[in-house]
């Protein structure tokens, strides 16, 4: 089945330079197994994943994790786990030099409870990376402002969350996206973090949002390979009804059968 | 001589450059990136980067991972 959206779509999602045909990207984390991971992604039809930048181990030969991979997506290195403006930088010009692609990720996280992020560090390396020539992409909290000072750094895109990150809880403040879709008609939002399963990642497209990252909704579905299938899917569908402009909500009936020549 | 290596204490013989120190710890060059007293150094400058007594070098890979920071490492101490 095709879950390519050809009849609306005008042009694809651009990143870095490069087409995007798939609008959802997708984690490498939190497989069972790499065969689960490698699975998942030929099922989601995504064609960038991102990756997470580490020490390597050195009491131990360490396989490399790229070569499970398929070589024709796109890599996307993030910063995780930073929580400093200064380490998130580092973690970027290291990724940057092994990886050769100016994409990256940016998270600078707050707190180890919530994982919510730190706007003012993320918004700091935002600056401090944009004027070293990376593309950008900056995890952030679902706010229009800080969204407007990523974009005024030079932010490639903005990518606010729709819920904690892991949590599955989907989109908590629809209003949020809305609001930053109207206000900022130009400017590419993903929404990364917090999506459960397929109708959040619907939701998320319906309210504009130019793509979807997700990690933990796939990974930890007990079929990861046919749960990716359906967020594949379900993005495509929130896509085309985004684009289709839906109906408007009214609190009562409006029939939709004509009322003349009913029989009395 | 006495360098850190990701945040451990090692001890070198002599004199070496950093594309002998990655091979020596039997990593794949094409698959980390190396960082100098907390600057970058390109692959290609690894052979003519002589290491010194005191350097901290990280040594960085790529793992799985996805949306931010889940289960990730507790907050480094610098």
């Amino acid at each position: 089945m095709s879950a390519t959206v050809t009849t609306t779509e005008s042009k694809p999602l651009t990143l870095g330079g490069r087409p995007f045909t798939s609008r959802l990207i997708i984690g490498t984390g939190k497989y069972r197994s790499y065969e689960e991971m490698k699975a998942a992604h030929r099922a989601s039809g995504a064609e960038m994943v991102t990756v997470a930048v580490r020490r390597v181990p050195l009491d131990r030969s360490a396989e490399s994790f790229l070569d499970y991979l398929d070589p024709a997506l796109q890599i996307l290195p993030n910063t995780a786990g930073c929580y400093t403006a200064d380490e998130a930088v580092r973690t970027a010009r290291l990724a940057r030099e092994a990886l050769h692609t100016d994409l990256i990720k940016l998270e600078v996280i707050g707190d180890q409870t919530t994982l919510f992020p730190d706007n003012e560090q993320t918004l700091e390396a935002s600056r401090v990376l944009v004027r070293e020539g990376f593309c950008v992409l900056p995890y952030f909290t679902d706010d229009l402002i800080m969204a407007k000072k990523l974009l005024d750094a030079g932010c490639a895109a903005v990518m606010p969350l729709a819920a904690p990150i892991g949590s599955g809880l989907g989109v908590q403040n629809p209003a949020n996206l809305r609001i930053m879709r109207e206000q900022l008609p130009d400017a590419i939002i993903i929404v990364d973090a917090g999506v459960g399963t397929a109708s959040d990642a619907a939701i998320a497209m319906e309210l504009g949002a130019d793509g979807v990252l997700m990690n933990t909704a796939i990974a930890e579905a007990e079929d990861s390979a046919s749960m990716a299938q359906a967020m594949k899917l379900a993005v495509a569908a929130g896509r085309l009804a985004y684009l289709s402009g839906r109906m408007p909500k009214r609190l009562y009936a409006s029939a939709s059968s004509p009322l003349a020549g009913v029989l009395h | 001589m006495r360098i850190e290596v990701n945040g451990e204490p090692r001890e070198l013989a002599g004199e070496m450059v950093l594309s002998e120190l990655v091979r020596d710890l039997a990593l794949a060059p094409e698959r980390v990136a190396v960082e100098l007293n907390k600057k970058v150094v390109r692959r290609v400058d690894w052979p003519t980067t002589a290491i010194v007594d005191g350097d901290r070098i990280e040594i960085v890979h790529f793992v799985g991972g996805g949306e931010a920071g889940k289960g990730q490492r507790a907050r480094r101490e610098e």
